[in-house]
């Protein structure tokens, strides 16, 4: 089994790492962070948003973690659990796990199973509204075998059940501290949720919310000489070019946190020789979406519905196949991206076990034959106007996206390249929070999807595609009828589909996970409802002078930062 | 026959139009011409402009990206290869149109406010009340209810570019008219009641005389301030709504924009902040000097010496 | 006068809810939403239970009593007892809750106000400070050099935004030249002449960056209104009666010249308490112009309506004594 090997990596991984720290506690002084957004709060159950997840993760742990390479690494847990090592039921459908000995909360009090227990009540709530709650889906119970053990069953069969108290979205939080704060109290308790008691290397000093927090050592962490730094002081504000500049120009501080700016800038600053720029990737893709219904201004409430009738053109897959092959992928990464972006042509690029290569085709631009794919099928530019025409109607789009420097150079860029192939676009860009805002009230959300193309990002948690890849089934499709809730955003719509959904979720051999995973990417891709453009990594900057990084896009940024230390010069 | 034209002409012209001797003394006024000179230059720059240089604003030459000046691009490229003198002359037509327009519809309806409200004590209380609310209104999420409300009609009417232009014009408008309301009622506050107003009004002067003869020159120079930081104003608010994603679409250029998208280019490229930079900031220095010898020449007491 | 000002005091209680009613419906109208920052890989159900869990599902009209019972009745209950250190009553009442940060936009509001007061209130009082004097003399000599150069460097400085100034002098001072941090840290505390110094170094950018639009805006309304007086009776007849030059210019001119800029700055300050959104975004001063901004961005509508309202009072505050100030300048002003 591979995940065996995986686990197995992670373990050696993980017992070479201390080497590094060779200091002892707080010998090296103060680590200075800067994420341009904000934290707004420290409790990741409140508030689901990266920069949250990851100021937190320097306080609150999970059972285990994901590194850099996607293997679990376990951190409060003793070992990872598996059907091998009887941690994980034959039948699926519970998963045990053994806390570390003697593991104490940083204010000195023992860490147990009923704290674990405590979490999930916490986040199920009906009234709490956790963010993470999808992190407790399928979990049936959550019981105290021990003071050390926590077993978590399932209602059906979980094929990866590496989910609750994995990763640093959803970790095991004091019950002691958060008993009064249950359902529709949760905001009130203002203190603890500045101020978490956690089994992480920090212990949080002062937390002012959206501006700074300032962190300490956690005298009761579990590896007497980690971490490093005595102090953590965690400034938010500002935008991504300034937040470089204050690693990679000025060296006022020591790691600044997604930095997508023009790579051209963002390199010319690292050649300033004071600071490093990292990636990772896990599985975000900036795609297109082709609205597979009819967006016409004239259908009004009906447009982008089922009511509205087909799209005129996005239909054809020959269509969508021509504006894919327009596209020079690798000029979108140089100019856009950088280090921090591949081109891909699969909406599903990793892990490697779930990756397709059967549309790789499409990584080299070729106009010349886009025009020839049109031309043959007929469809012409009849009236000269330059824009082809399908049945009668000219191939014009509105191509819509987020406000962001690097999606309207994207944007410009893509709207000449189909420009040259007879497509005419019109662009727009909406401010990302109402974009991503889903007022059901607003024309100009990702969901309602008033426009013919749309363009953002999206990726999954974890390692496992299945929730993912359920996102295109039919029922999954955006209407008013559900408050433009749903995820099939380019309306894609196949019982074929649909089928191999239900299939992967009663399977359980990786391998065949993988085949079905591959075959469902590529059933996506051949429909051309949805044009992979960029798979992206998170892009960071830290000080030369700070050793220890390892930088990971399926878990927190910050995961091993116990171990980061300052190299002395 | 000549001689009679020439004197019929000179009687004819005998009781002259106040306008020309405004027009003797705007000439004395060296700033002012040479602003206007400026101004003339400016408007013929961006509109004849792209007549003889014939360079695609929005066409993307990827093999030329970021470069500086030289005979092919002199102002240089942008980081997709863009040109940047094309940009300009382009971004210049939006920039001073919603410039100019906004400013003026600011202008007019805050001295509209502010004389009414100075002049007319009973409509004081509730027009200042209305720029109390003005004044407090959250800018931002104003700005996306009317985007939502009726950035459909207008694009359904008048096309995606004249749309937003009505659109954009009508925001800033509409949200930059309180300080010269404001200011226009303190001075008329003051200016009633001094002597030559209630002389005025003793003879029996209706009100729309005593304020378009009297009290309107008098309160022309706040005017003319408001004028000339109304437009530096409206340009620079353009391109902060075309980058909350309200304004023009992001491969439409203008003068704020192309500055905005320069900043993080400064030290790479400067060329791209300095020319849209000096752009803006000529043009209203210019529209300042005009403002100051049209207020000399509007002022009867400076224009006899 | 006082009877003016105190009909106008009363007259701000309807007008200031009025107003309140008007931003909460622009922000409820407005198609931000508070889960709109959150990953995509957040669920649709999960968001509906968040928004539920913030109230949101309530209907309008009863979040808008919610909030003005919160802000009116509980918050200055909760600060009186914390004031006195008596309870009222059982002393359990919610406050007005940021859906951001899920605490007291109050006790945000307050850790806020020293760092825009520092910056952005310096900023107006040297801003002020430097544009009058500019404005006079300008005015005075009127076309001379100082004039001329005094005109060309205000107008530039009105047309730079501060978002190109702001990365301009980081790029000078922070970059090249090492002077100043570019990053203001909120956390630092002036004890001593030391501390005095740094808190100076890391203000002295963005009050620059800022004084200069202010300076500008002032000197030329100062300028123009000045302008204006000169050449009135009144000056020839004050000169004929043998006063001196500085008595005619700084006490008649100056005095009758000051009720168009005591509307600009009085018209300014509840903005240097709205802080300075740009400004404050460019050099992380994160005061209560980034707490709105942000709190705008993240559709948090109880932040953004405290916020808000306060600046409404504060607006209707100013203008109220910026019309007293008119009668003292201008006796003649009358309002009753």
């Amino acid at each position: 089994m591979k995940l065996r090997h995986l686990m197995l990596g992670a373990a050696a991984a993980f017992a070479l790492a201390p080497v590094a720290a060779m200091a002892e506690r707080g010998s090296d002084g103060q680590l200075n962070i800067i994420y341009w957004q904000a934290p707004s709060t420290l409790n990741p159950y409140l508030s689901g948003g990266t920069k949250e997840v990851e100021s937190a993760s320097l306080v609150l742990e999970s059972m285990a973690r994901f590194d850099s390479d996607g293997n679990l690494v376990p951190f409060m847990a003793e070992d990872i659990p598996t059907v091998e090592n009887g941690g994980v039921a034959e039948d699926l459908t519970s998963i045990t796990w053994t806390l570390r000995e003697g593991l104490l909360w940083s204010d000195g009090t023992a860490v147990t199973a009923n704290d674990a227990v405590f979490t999930w009540q916490y986040c199920t709530h009906p009234e709490g509204g956790c963010a993470q709650a999808s992190y407790f889906d399928g979990v049936e119970s959550v019981e105290a075998l021990d003071d050390r053990t926590v077993r978590v069953n399932f209602a059906a069969p979980k094929p990866f059940p590496y989910t609750a108290f994995v990763g640093s979205e959803s970790p095991i939080i004091q019950a002691a501290q958060f008993a009064d704060c249950l359902g529709a109290a949760a905001p009130e308790c203002t203190e603890a949720n500045f101020g978490p008691i956690g089994t992480g290397p920090f212990v949080v000093e002062e937390f002012r919310p959206n501006d700074v927090i300032t962190f300490v050592a956690n005298e009761n962490y579990r590896n007497p000489d980690q971490p490093a730094f005595a102090r953590v002081v965690f400034k938010g504000g500002g935008d991504a070019a300034s937040a470089a500049r204050s690693v990679l120009e000025t060296g006022e501080f020591d790691y600044a946190w997604n930095l997508q700016i023009d790579p051209t800038l963002l390199a010319e600053m690292e050649s300033n020789g004071i600071g490093t720029v990292v990636t990772a990737f896990g599985t975000s893709v900036e795609r297109l979406h082709l609205n597979q219904f009819n967006p016409d201004p004239a259908l009004g409430d009906a447009r982008s519905t089922a009511e509205g009738g087909p799209h005129p053109f996005l239909t054809n897959p020959i269509i969508g196949q021509a504006m894919s092959m327009a596209i020079d992928r690798a000029l979108l990464v140089e100019i856009g991206y950088g280090a921090g972006g591949q081109p891909t042509c699969n909406v599903l690029p990793a892990p490697a076990l779930y990756a397709s290569t059967a549309n790789d085709g499409c990584l080299t631009q070729d106009i010349a034959g886009a025009n020839a794919l049109l031309d043959e099928a007929g469809i012409v530019d009849s009236d000269g106007d330059g824009v082809r025409e399908y049945e009668g109607i000219p191939l014009r789009v509105l191509y819509q996206t987020s406000t962001n420097a690097v999606r309207q150079d994207t944007q410009a860029l893509i709207k000449q390249w189909w420009a040259e192939i007879g497509i005419d676009a019109e662009l727009r860009n909406i401010d990302a929070s109402v974009f991503f805002g889903g007022d059901p009230a607003s024309p100009d959300t990702f969901q309602k999807f008033y426009a013919d193309i749309e363009m953002y990002t999206n990726n999954f948690a974890g390692v496992d595609p299945e929730a993912y890849m359920a996102n295109w089934r039919c029922n999954e499709i955006p209407g008013p009828d559900t408050q433009w809730q749903g995820s099939n955003i380019q309306r894609f719509c196949s019982e074929e589909y649909d089928a191999l959904v239900t299939e992967m979720s009663q399977t359980a051999p990786l391998e065949e996970r993988g085949r079905l995973a591959r075959e469902m990417n590529d059933m996506l891709m051949q429909s051309y409802s949805i044009i992979p453009l960029i798979h992206r990594g998170g892009v960071s900057a830290h000080a030369n002078s700070l050793g220890g990084v390892r930088m990971s896009d399926w878990d927190s940024e910050l995961w091993n930062i116990a171990e980061w230390y300052r190299i002395d010069e | 026959m000549t001689d009679l034209t020439t004197l019929e002409a000179e009687t004819y012209q005998k009781p002259r139009n106040q306008w020309w001797d405004v027009w003797d003394q705007f000439k004395t006024h060296k700033g002012a011409l040479i602003g206007a000179a400026f101004f003339i230059f400016v408007l013929i720059f961006v509109f004849l402009g792209p007549i003889f240089w014939t360079l695609d604003a929005q066409y993307i030459d990827i093999r030329a990206r970021s470069q500086g000046p030289s005979w092919a691009h002199p102002m240089g490229t942008d980081q997709l290869g863009r040109d940047t003198l094309s940009r300009i002359m382009v971004g210049g037509q939006t920039s001073l149109l919603v410039g100019l327009t906004a400013m003026l519809l600011a202008l007019i309806v805050g001295t509209l406010v502010g004389v009414l409200a100075g002049y007319f004590k009973r409509l004081d209380g509730i027009l200042m009340r209305l720029t109390d609310l003005f004044l407090a209104l959250p800018l931002l999420p104003l700005l996306l209810v009317i985007i939502m409300l009726f950035r459909d009609t207008l694009r359904a009417q008048f096309g995606p570019e004249k749309g937003i232009f009505i659109l954009i014009v009508f925001v800033i408008g509409i949200t930059s008219w309180m300080q010269t309301a404001r200011i226009v009622r303190g001075d008329v506050l003051a200016l009633k009641e001094r002597e030559f107003v209630l002389a005025a009004r003793s003879i029996g002067t209706p009100p729309y005389r005593m304020i378009t003869r009297h009290v309107l020159p008098n309160v022309l120079s706040p005017i003319m301030v408001s004028a000339t930081l109304g437009i530096a104003n409206a340009i620079i608010t353009e391109s902060a709504l075309s980058f909350l994603g309200l304004g023009f679409p992001s491969d439409f250029p203008t003068w704020g924009r192309l500055l905005f998208d320069g900043t993080d280019w400064l030290q790479r490229n400067p060329e791209r902040v300095i020319w849209p930079g000096l752009a803006i900031s000529l043009t209203v220095l210019s529209v300042n000097y005009i403002g100051d010898g049209l207020r000399d020449a509007l002022d009867p007491r400076i224009r006899g010496r | 006068m006082l009877t003016f000002t105190i009909r106008r005091l009363f007259m701000a209680i309807p007008t200031l809810l009025f107003i309140s009613l008007i931003i909460f419906l622009i922000l409820d109208l407005a198609p931000s939403d508070p889960t709109a920052s959150l990953p995509l890989t957040i669920p649709p159900e999960v968001r509906a239970e968040i928004r539920a869990s913030l109230g949101l599902d309530e209907p309008i009209h009863i979040r808008f009593l919610l909030w003005l019972q919160q802000f009116f009745v509980n918050e200055p209950l909760n600060l009186f007892e914390q004031w006195t250190g008596w309870t009222i009553g059982d002393g359990d009442r919610t406050r007005v809750i940021s859906w951001q940060t899920r605490s007291p936009v109050v006790d945000i509001i307050a850790q806020r106000m020293p760092q825009t007061l520092w910056v952005v209130g310096t900023a107006y009082v040297v801003g002020i400070l430097i544009a009058l004097p500019i404005g006079i003399y300008s005015a005075y000599r009127q076309y001379s050099i100082f004039d001329q150069a005094g005109t060309f460097i205000t107008m530039v400085g009105f047309s730079v935004p501060p978002f190109f100034s702001g990365v301009l002098v980081i790029v000078i001072f922070a970059v090249q030249l090492g002077w100043f941090p570019s990053v203001y840290d909120t956390t630092h505390v002036v004890v001593d002449w030391d501390s005095f110094v740094v808190q100076l170094k890391q203000m002295i950018l963005p009050v620059m960056v800022l004084a200069l639009q202010i300076t500008s805006q002032i000197s030329r309304f100062m300028r123009a209104s000045m302008l204006d007086n000169l050449n009135q009776d009144y000056v020839r007849t004050a000169r004929a009666k043998g006063l001196t030059e500085t008595v005619v210019v700084m006490v008649h001119v100056l005095r009758n010249s000051m009720i168009p800029v005591v509307t600009v700055i009085a018209l300014g300050v509840p903005q240097v308490f709205g802080g300075a959104i740009i400004t404050e975004q460019v050099f992380k001063v994160n005061g209560l112009g980034h707490l709105l901004i942000g709190a705008i961005q993240g559709g948090d509508i109880p932040t953004v309506q405290t916020l808000t309202f306060i600046f409404a009072v504060l607006i209707v505050l100013f203008n109220l004594i910026a019309d007293v100030l008119y009668g003292i300048l201008d006796p003649r002003i009358r309002y009753d």
